[in-house]
């Protein structure tokens, strides 16, 4: 690991100055960027602290949103009874997420930049665009079973690795920044970039922006919500396919549907297409499947990872049917 | 500097197309005395930050308190919590495994919360109640999850024991396993190579139920 400066913040302000200029990097869980500094992945001049930064609560404001703290940690956020009951696809997805001790060590702000596990990304021996722009994408013609079939390039195949963010895909959540310039929100669905021919700028957050806070708004008919994640062993694996769905079914119809996958996009992948499908179909399995089909419909196989189509649909018919069957 | 992106040390013909021999090359960074990366001017890509790490290791002074005891350590910054138990203060009970991780043996307990010791800075931690598996028993006896994994033959050879022994007290903290597939969904964070799980879910299920 490289030398680096490190630096305690004591409010917002001294954090977003200690960043401006530049190969400064935020830590706050540590989980991913301790990771990948010590394999020389991430080699920031300076390292700044935010844990002393108050921004570790959970409130419901006056019109429903609930605002979460961009330090709270992912065990706080999955476990938080407000969560649990009207969120259940985000607890869902964020208990499915690591192990119980990276969960009391992740952030909500960090786990949104979370950085791809493509092995290709990680071996330093290997081209990738993302680690170093121009080298090539050692992804696409090697070993890709555990990389992307949508929002895909050809310079970048990598995989989004968080489930949390696919649950805040379908819940629509808004981010909260702050710059020099003052604060910024950015739609959830315009925070995370693909790759196309620029695959190592991965967010719409500028260097010197620091997350504060992650809203929700309020969607009554969340509490009939799901999250699956299909993976290679039972726990403490990313996901082969996985499936965010909300439904708002009134008298066997489907009046709203909010649908996102994870395991099988270069970004957490809301899946407009499905939704479309099923706004207005009626609860059955004949709509699930065809939202299924829709929303895989842009998938594009490589070598190894074909079998994430099929996967992707069974997965998200299966969580439709689990929503769908719910009282 | 990454080893990896090096050409080889004979190879003058691995210029870069600047023209920059390896030797010119690291000429230039020790009159710049700067970290950069070879690689860019290698193959003419563009980095993603410019990176000017400190020449010179940063050191500073860090306060823990481990096992209720306050220790003022001068380390190096790059000190993970997990290296400054094991090597600054000498406490070889926290194990090191795979050190990214992935395996759960380096698990203590931080305000009373199971993390892994590896992806995270000591110097993080000043202000935090740190217990490691050396604290957990009071003298002469024991805390009664080594107990139970001492009856329950809880591991065989006891690597990542004290990472599973720590893990099991945070989750019986944390009070979310009900079942036995609850514990070993929350105990999937730590790796046994031998296979003791059944073992460990019996130990951990008997100090639960007391």
């Amino acid at each position: 690991m490289e030398s680096f400066k490190f630096i305690r913040a004591n409010d917002p302000r001294g954090a977003i100055t200690s960043m401006t200029g530049g190969g400064a990097k935020i830590i706050a869980g540590g989980t991913n960027l301790v990771d990948l500094m010590k394999l020389n992945i991430e080699r920031p001049a300076q390292l700044i602290d935010i844990n002393g930064l108050k921004m570790q609560t959970i409130e419901t404001l006056p019109n429903g949103t609930i605002k979460i703290g961009a330090l709270v940690k992912n065990s706080d956020l999955a476990y938080h009874p407000l969560i649990m009951k009207n969120f259940p696809v985000l607890s869902e997805a964020l208990l499915s997420g690591a192990s119980a001790q990276l969960r009391n060590m992740a952030t909500v702000g960090g786990n949104l930049l979370q950085r791809t596990r493509c092995p290709y990304f990680y071996d330093t021996a290997a081209p990738c665009n993302k680690r170093v722009p121009g080298s090539g994408c050692s992804a696409i013609d090697g070993y890709n079973r555990n990389n992307a079939v949508l929002g895909t390039s050809k310079y970048c195949i990598a995989t989004h690795p968080s489930d949390m963010c696919v649950a805040m895909a379908a819940l629509g959540a808004v981010i909260h920044v702050q710059g020099p310039a003052g604060p910024r929100e950015i739609p959830f669905a315009d925070f995370h970039l693909l790759p196309a021919q620029t695959p190592q700028y991965e967010t719409t957050l500028k260097h010197d922006e620091l997350i504060t806070s992650v809203d929700i708004p309020p969607i009554p008919y969340a509490i009939r919500s799901h999250y699956l994640k299909v993976r290679d062993r039972a726990s403490y694996e990313f996901a082969l396919a996985s499936a965010a769905v909300i439904l708002d079914i009134n008298g066997g119809r489907i009046k709203d549907a909010r649908i996102a996958l994870g395991g099988v996009g270069t970004k957490p992948w809301r899946s407009k297409l499905a939704e479309k499908v099923l706004t207005g179909a009626a609860a059955n399995e004949q709509s699930y499947r065809t939202a299924a089909e829709a929303a895989l419909s842009e998938a594009k196989p490589y070598k190894h990872n074909a079998f994430k189509i099929e996967l992707a649909k069974r997965t998200l018919v299966h969580a439709l049917t689990t929503v769908g069957g719910m009282s | 500097m990454d080893e990896n992106h090096d050409p080889p040390i004979e190879d003058e013909s691995s210029s870069s197309s600047s023209g920059t021999s390896r030797r010119g090359f690291l000429t230039q960074v020790a009159v710049a005395g700067a970290g950069l990366t070879l690689a860019p001017l290698l193959t003419g890509a563009q980095e993603i930050i410019l990176e000017t790490p400190p020449a010179q290791p940063q050191t500073s002074m860090v306060i823990l308190t481990v096992n209720g005891q306050k220790h003022t350590l001068n380390m190096d910054e790059r000190t993970t919590l997990l290296d400054a138990l094991r090597e600054n203060l000498a406490m070889p009970g926290t194990k090191k495994g795979c050190d990214h991780g992935q395996c759960g043996a380096c698990t203590v307990l931080v305000n009373g919360r199971r993390i892994n010791s590896c992806l995270t800075f000591a110097a993080m931690h000043q202000g935090d109640e740190i217990t490691t598996i050396e604290g957990l028993a009071k003298g002469d006896e024991l805390h009664p999850m080594q107990a139970a994994f001492l009856k329950h033959d809880a591991f065989q050879c006891g690597y990542c024991t004290p990472g599973q022994i720590c893990s099991a007290v945070g989750l019986i903290n944390e009070g979310h396993a009900k079942t036995d597939a609850d514990i070993r969904e929350l105990m999937s964070g730590n790796i046994c190579r031998c296979g003791a799980y059944q073992n460990i879910v019996e130990a951990i299920k008997e100090v639960k139920n007391v």
